[in-house]
């Protein structure tokens, strides 16, 4: 490695000039204050109201359903994921590393029991939910298995008429009854309260409900209006017509081309690249050739302009 | 006890050394060399001001709680403040960054300030990601549910969940921000003990 010319700078023995910096940095605080105020006066910020279950439930209710039942067949994206929430897959690699794998299901999620059985056994047991509970708890595996299978295959036909879920089929024992009242359960609000409230009386947790909505169709949707899609640079983008996060945009850049914007890690991949190019850009005064961009392209002498004349006078 | 006995001190030591690397005229200087004369200085003391305002607005919305501002006229208002000062401050930032890019501020035995100001702006991403993940309302639910992806992939997710709101607003509000603050006086410290970086030698030749 080059030694570096940037080391050694002499001290600077020519003429000063006044400087004020209380006064610099009070002005300086005034006007960014003034012009704060002024942006929020005129443009104000964004607010769209937060999505519930039982808004997703009652607007769109066989999205909810086939949500709930691909918690329940465990083809859903968080039944699914891997670490941290369960051990379906071995999750995104960057290259031989599973980074992910390796840290393990700290935050275990069981979509079948947390998002489906807990919340329908939190109601009051009265049939038929009770007695398709008891159905479900009391049958193998192996049954329980034939009976979502089953609902799965007619699903495709599943329709919502007088605010109930109706699949044909007769060979899912007490699927369509725990289906059903699930939703019944989303589209009264109750569902919203069950998932946040499985830790206790207080809690600050979102992670079941979330994890829930996104598997929906329903979220996306409404993010796909508001231009929000990774697809649609949405990273950096805001609700409404607000700058975003427009300091993410070499983040989503990634996102947007090949191999990326095909690849099934694509999440890590980025990642990588963001924290090596974070990496480089800490090390800009250590590493030959770039350190020495600013002599090449001597922008600088846009900066220093007046030094610069002055000294060619 | 000797004089000896007292110079030795750990308290004497930092105070003397204090006292040496940043001198009252370092400090609060009223003076500055002649070369420091172009529109791209303002772009570090607006930085510092944005950071100024972000930090009372958000102490504004603290006192009312994360849910404030969502049924407040005032509450909103102060959001608008909050946000609005955080696009000046990442705006001012980034000029500020290319600025002494191309000034290769890091001459001169600067190294560890421009180290700095970039640990600063990582952490100003992060602060401010926090910040978007804990507005209970839809842009923070469709941030969150994407941003676990990514974090997640990286096992990050492990330690750093985006989907549990009471876990990013502390991280939001005490840990980032303190850390972004400390970084931030660091830096400027850093700037007042060696002085702004001087012009380019023209006779020097890149390597």
């Amino acid at each position: 490695m080059s030694e570096s010319p940037d080391v050694t700078v002499a001290p600077w023995t020519g003429p000063q000039r006044p400087y004020d910096i209380i006064k610099e940095g009070t002005i300086a605080f005034l006007v960014v204050a003034i012009l704060t105020i002024g942006l929020a006066l005129v443009f104000s910020s964004p607010d769209d109201p937060q999505v519930t279950i039982q808004q997703w439930s009652t607007k769109t209710p066989i999205d909810f359903a086939q949500t709930a039942l691909s918690e329940l067949n465990g083809t859903s994206g968080t039944a699914h994921y891997g670490a941290p929430y369960n051990t379906a897959s071995a999750g995104q690699k960057l290259g031989p590393l599973t980074l992910a794998k390796w840290l393990g299901a700290t935050i275990p999620v069981n979509t079948v029991r947390d998002f489906v059985l807990s919340p329908l056994e939190s109601q009051p047991a009265v049939p038929p939910l009770s007695t398709a509970l008891a159905q479900w708890k009391g049958a193998s595996p192996a049954q329980r298995t034939a009976w979502v299978d089953a609902y799965t295959k007619a699903a495709g036909k599943m329709t919502f008429v007088n605010s109930t879920v109706t699949v044909p089929t007769t060979a899912a024992g007490p699927v369509p009854v725990m289906i059903n009242s699930l939703e019944q359960l989303a589209r009264s609000g109750a569902l919203d309260q069950a998932l946040v409230t499985q830790n206790g009386f207080y809690t600050s947790n979102f992670t079941l409900p979330l994890l829930f909505l996104a598997d929906g169709s329903y979220l996306s949707d409404l993010a796909q209006q508001r231009h929000l899609l990774g697809t649609q640079w949405g990273m950096m983008n805001e609700t409404g017509n607000y700058p975003g996060q427009a300091w993410l945009w070499m983040y989503t850049f990634w996102y947007q081309v090949p191999p990326f914007s095909s690849s099934t890690n694509a999440d890590v991949e980025v990642w990588g690249i963001m924290m090596l190019l974070s990496l480089l850009l800490l090390l800009v005064p250590f590493i030959p050739g770039v350190r020495s961009i600013p002599r090449w392209t001597r922008v600088y002498r846009l900066i220093w302009r007046d030094h610069y004349r002055t000294q060619e006078v | 006890m000797s004089s000896t006995e007292i110079d030795r001190q750990w308290t004497t030591r930092l105070r003397h050394r204090v006292a040496r690397r940043l001198p009252p005229e370092k400090m609060l200087p009223d003076t500055q060399p002649a070369y420091v004369a172009s529109w791209i200085y303002v772009f570090g003391v607006t930085t510092l001001s944005a950071l100024a305002v972000v930090i009372l607005s958000g102490f504004i919305l603290a006192l009312k709680g994360p849910q404030w501002w969502h049924t407040s006229g005032i509450g909103h208002f102060v959001n608008s403040l909050h946000l609005w000062s955080v696009e000046i401050f990442f705006f001012a930032m980034v000029i500020h960054l290319w600025g002494k890019f191309f000034m290769a501020a890091w001459r001169g035995g600067r190294s560890l300030t421009w180290v700095t100001g970039v640990v600063t702006f990582l952490t100003s991403i992060a602060t401010a990601f926090t910040g978007y993940v804990s507005q209970t309302n839809f842009d923070s639910q469709w941030i969150s549910t994407q941003a676990k992806d990514g974090i997640n992939s990286t096992g990050a997710g492990s330690f750093f969940n985006v989907l549990n709101f009471g876990q990013m607003l502390m991280w939001h509000i005490v840990l980032l921000p303190l850390a972004a603050v400390i970084l931030t006086a660091v830096h400027v410290l850093m700037v007042r003990a060696k002085g702004v970086v001087p012009p380019f030698e023209e006779k020097v030749e890149a390597r």
